[in-house]
């Protein structure tokens, strides 16, 4: 029989399969139960490795296994020419990307290359009964999420931000089928060059039961607000000005253009609230914000919040802290 | 020409913020949002600026936008870009990002020998990111997006770019034309020159308007027509509702309470 697929770009980077590749198949292996279609994982690479069992074992039905010599790295050019040529051949009726930069680097021209509607950065993800896709996308830095459809054109393409699928855990005993692809594309494709590259490693937050978050207003007491965040056990999370200022790496960074956590408490310093930086934090269960402005828009999004100089209560709260610790032990 | 031809697309977006749902009708309301510059575009324009205060060149910033946006256009003129262009029709409504790139590329190629195009990483309003690459995709440019560093190597005819990725940054070299979008807050826009500024609405200095027709697009190319994409709802982004629980006393009772609230959660 010929059914149709939904297919899954699994992006590869030095530090391995970037998670949320596996959270896409997870829930591209849930719509495909839905409608009766089959689910094909992309893997582009410089060589063979054991990413292809592990698509399968973790939802694929069928893996398409794409080797050249020139595919160690991203560059648009190489993969936008596969992925084109694939599609010409196979025709999948869905193309799953993570919302990653270079995987949105490869869609945004992909989606004009193949002439097809492109739903990008979606936060949830359903298909009806025709096999139409239905994808929640944010707008206004998440405030508002507007259902986007593509019922024109094939693929239906979507990139799905990170952290809000849940991926399958492995099971070594699901079967599959693996193809290796070999392709022939001509030299002299590929201009971009690689100079450098800089790896860095990355602390993940987005299960940090606890978060310590710091915005503007309290700039210059992040290392207070790392022995806070170390006191009660949790992670350090920012706003986008910290990050963009170099004072914490980006993977602290929560919000519409970093992460977005679900922590069971957060506590929140000197941060305005700006809506790009609240949806990250929708799902946190207790919010407690200090702002010195009784006016700020974090205020609304807090379960309790504090009018008070951030740099005045900071301190006083890691002593207090320390003293009741002392107590209990 | 000598130095770099470059085009900046800006897009004049409503403040995040002051945009509500109306729930009765389902549609956004925009009325009582203020415009302002998209924050990482403006970003790009300072980008423009410093690569032409080295190279030499000059640059044009093209945005999509009603006839009323022209006052953003002598206003971003004022901070230093030598034009200023309004691409404005009202078949231009409705856009996704696959005819709003179709429409760009024609205005850059309308320019034509364009060295380079910036744009910022994304819009603040719909935030897809995608515009930039599509737009090199319908002129055959290669891309770099989320840059930092943007430099340019005369000799080779490429730029040099630093771009942020998901396990660190990279370093690529990228052959002239290019499109690149830069990242929010990767410098420090300057302030327009409100003297310039105030003479250019005196002299009734007028935005060029180019219409479908100028960029020779045919009505099924853009606007709602030529998008492959369509919105079937819109809902409010729901979170966990929140108590707004405003915590007063002095000092000490404040930072009590709140060491309970922390030591019980
Ligand atoms: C396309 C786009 C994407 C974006 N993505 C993100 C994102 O992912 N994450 C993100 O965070 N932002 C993002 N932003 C930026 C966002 O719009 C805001 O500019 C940003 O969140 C503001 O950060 P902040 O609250 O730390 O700083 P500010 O807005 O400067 O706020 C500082 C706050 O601190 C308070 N304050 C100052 N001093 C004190 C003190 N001593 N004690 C207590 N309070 C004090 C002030 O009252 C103010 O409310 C994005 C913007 C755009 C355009």
């Amino acid at each position: 029989m010929n059914s149709k697929e939904i297919w899954v770009f699994i992006e590869i980077s030095d530090t391995g399969v970037e998670p949320v590749s596996w959270e896409l198949l997870g829930k591209a292996r849930e719509l495909a139960n839905k409608v009766n279609f089959l689910v094909t994982s992309i893997i582009i690479s410089n060589k063979e490795s054991k990413i292809a069992e592990e698509a399968i074992a973790r939802g694929s039905d069928k893996v398409l296994y794409i080797i050249h010599n020139e595919c160690s790295h991203y560059s648009f050019e190489l993969f936008t020419k596969i992925i084109t040529d694939l599609n010409e051949k196979f025709k999948p009726e869905i193309l799953l990307m993570p919302a990653t930069h270079n995987s949105r680097d490869l869609a945004g021209r992909l989606a004009i290359r193949l002439h097809t509607g492109l739903t990008a950065d979606v936060v949830q993800l359903d298909i009806n009964n025709q096999g139409i896709l239905l994808g929640a996308v944010p707008g206004f830095g998440g405030s508002i999420l507007a259902i986007i459809k593509c019922e024109q054109s094939i693929p239906q393409m979507a990139t799905v931000r990170p952290g809000i699928f849940q991926s399958i855990l492995p099971d070594q005993n699901r079967k599959g089928t693996i193809e290796y692809i070999f392709p022939q594309i001509k030299e002299n494709l590929k201009e971009t060059i690689l100079i450098k590259k800089i790896t860095l490693n990355k602390e993940d937050i987005s299960k940090s039961p606890r978060l310590v978050i710091a915005g503007r207003g309290i700039s210059s007491n992040l290392n207070e607000i790392r022995l806070l965040a170390e006191l009660i056990n949790g992670g350090v999370g920012v706003t986008r000005p910290i990050s963009d200022m170099g004072l914490f790496g980006r993977e602290h960074q929560i919000g519409s253009t970093g992460i977005s956590v679900k922590s069971k408490l957060a506590i929140i310093f000197g941060a305005s609230g700006a809506t790009h930086f609240s949806s990250g934090i929708k799902n946190v269960e207790t919010v407690i914000s200090i702002n010195l402005d009784h006016k700020a828009l974090i205020n609304e999004v807090s379960d309790y919040f504090i009018i008070a100089d951030a740099s005045e209560i900071l301190p006083r709260i890691i002593d207090k802290l320390k003293l009741k610790m002392e107590l209990i032990k | 020409m000598k130095g770099i031809n470059i085009v900046v697309c800006v897009k004049i977006v409503p403040k995040p913020e002051e945009v509500k749902l109306n729930l009765e009708t389902n549609t956004l309301d925009r009325a009582n949002a203020s415009s302002i510059i998209n924050p990482p575009d403006k970003n790009a324009i300072e980008t423009a600026i410093q690569l032409k205060q080295i190279y030499g060149g000059q640059i044009t910033v093209i945005s999509m936008g009603p006839p009323f946006f022209d006052g953003f256009m002598k206003l971003i003129i004022s901070m230093g870009v030598d034009k200023a262009i309004l691409l404005s029709d009202r078949a231009f409504a409705g856009a996704d990002t696959y005819p709003t790139t179709k429409t760009l590329s024609q205005a850059i190629k309308k320019l034509g020998n364009v060295d380079l195009v910036i744009c910022g990483e994304e819009s603040a309003d719909g935030g897809t990111g995608n515009v930039p690459p599509g737009i090199a995709e319908w002129l055959n440019y290669s891309q770099a997006t989320y840059c930092h560093e943007i430099d340019y190597d005369a000799s080779e005819q490429r730029f040099i770019v630093k771009r942020s990725i998901s396990d660190g940054f990279e370093i690529i070299s990228i052959p002239k034309p290019a499109v690149v979008s830069v990242e929010l807050n990767i410098n420090t826009p300057r302030f327009p020159d409100f003297s310039l500024k105030k003479e250019l609405d005196n002299n009734k200095h007028k935005i060029p308007i180019w219409s479908a027709t100028d960029l020779d697009l045919e009505p099924n190319e853009i606007g709602l027509s030529g998008s492959f994409t369509t919105v079937d709802s819109l809902i409010q982004a729901k979170g966990l509702e929140r108590k707004q629980i405003q915590i007063i006393g002095n000092i000490d009772d404040i930072v009590d309470q709140l060491v309970d609230l922390i030591i019980n959660k």
